[in-house]
């Protein structure tokens, strides 16, 4: 069944899908980074397809590949049962793609977590920050080359985190963020 | 039951006994429990182990109110300074204990995010082994802070003592969890 959708994709955006395969049952499809915002909405949109839920979104990093990172999303559908990987890989050196957070509220989250632990830098995210690690954490710990023991101990609050409710509160931005109800 | 009847009608001891005896039969708890090993502390407080017995009856979710720090679970770097917080804010007397290897060690969590121990952080009196220890553990731990609490001097807290070993020591060696920072 869900084979249909790699054809699907690939037969709207030619240009876009640069591998598609089914291995162990995981449709996937590689795209541009460009065209993933406009991919990922029509899947989300149309009629045919129906992908209202994105399940996870994560990446991964293929230390001494060629295209270094690999950012995967799974997106299934819940009237149709069925769930397409779309992977969009990314060099060492440029790790900037849309976001996709306008199309799916949850993504504003799972982006933090993926900036977060890997780096990706999501543009059009409406509040890129960390949200596992503390703020002065130097560099991305799931990288493999992040090594496993290294740890970077903290004893002292940051002063605005330490001095007052007040100005805790002005640190913690109170925008609604992405796609939740009170906006 | 008659028993009061064998009492002497004058009992003497030392105030540091008479303190002590005091400390350690009221232990007042704050739990600052972060993870699994959280659900041996509350077997252990509960009727079938009932810590209560040992005089550590309430817990007390505010540390101005509690001596006895207990820190249940995993500590990552992220909560350190929060941990440290909370046992600079309790009043002394004031004891820690470290419940299971996470807060002993830091457990198998060897990695970025995890404290390798809260020793690192703050001072600590008994460490309780295990994954999670079992209740039996616990009480056991407990019982050594007790003995502990027994032969400590009962003006070890008194400002004039703290003053008194200060100039003794000369200057005084920072301690390894403040050295961190």
């Amino acid at each position: 069944m869900s084979e249909k959708l790699i054809e699907i994709v690939a037969e709207k955006f030619p240009d876009a899908v640069l591998d598609s395969h089914s291995r162990l049952g995981n449709d996937t499809v590689l795209l541009d980074r460009d065209a993933l915002a406009d991919v990922v909405g029509f899947l989300r949109d149309d009629e045919t397809t129906k992908m209202n839920l994105l399940r996870d979104l994560t990446a991964v990093d293929y230390l001494h590949r060629a295209p270094r990172f690999e950012v995967v999303y799974v997106l299934y559908s819940l009237e149709f049962k069925h769930q397409l990987l779309v992977r969009v890989p990314l060099e060492e050196d440029d790790v900037n793609l849309p976001s996709i957070s306008h199309l799916y509220g949850c993504a504003a989250w799972l982006e933090r977590e993926v900036y977060d632990m890997y780096g990706m830098i999501f543009d059009d995210h409406p509040d890129l920050r960390r949200v596992l690690m503390y703020e002065e954490f130097d560099g991305y710990p799931l990288r493999k080359d992040y090594h496993i023991q290294h740890s970077q101990p903290r004893t002292e609050l940051l002063a605005r985190e330490r001095d007052s409710v007040e100005e805790f509160n002005t640190y913690v931005k109170h925008e609604p963020a992405a796609g939740s109800r009170d906006q | 039951m008659g028993l009061e009847q064998d009492l002497p009608e004058v009992l003497t001891t030392r105030l540091e006994d008479a303190v002590n005896w005091a400390r350690k039969h009221s232990l007042f708890q704050y739990p600052f429990v972060t993870a699994c090993c959280g659900m041996e502390y509350m077997a252990t407080a509960s009727a079938r182990y009932d810590m209560a017995r040992f005089g550590a009856e309430i817990p007390r979710f505010s540390p101005r109110q509690a001596d006895l720090l207990w820190v249940v679970g995993t500590v990552n770097h992220k909560l350190a300074p929060y941990l440290k917080r909370i046992y600079e804010q309790i009043a002394e007397p004031k004891w820690v204990i470290a419940f299971g290897v996470c807060a002993s060690t830091g457990g198998f969590y060897d990695n970025y995010a995890t404290v390798q121990g809260i020793d690192k952080i703050i001072p600590v009196d008994v460490y309780i082994p295990g994954c999670p220890p079992r209740p039996e553990q616990v009480l056991d731990g407990l019982m050594k802070l007790q003995e502990k609490i027994e032969d400590e001097p009962w003006d070890k807290y008194a400002y004039e003592q703290k003053v008194r070993e200060r100039e003794n020591t000369g200057l005084e060696e920072e301690p390894i969890y403040k050295k961190m920072s």
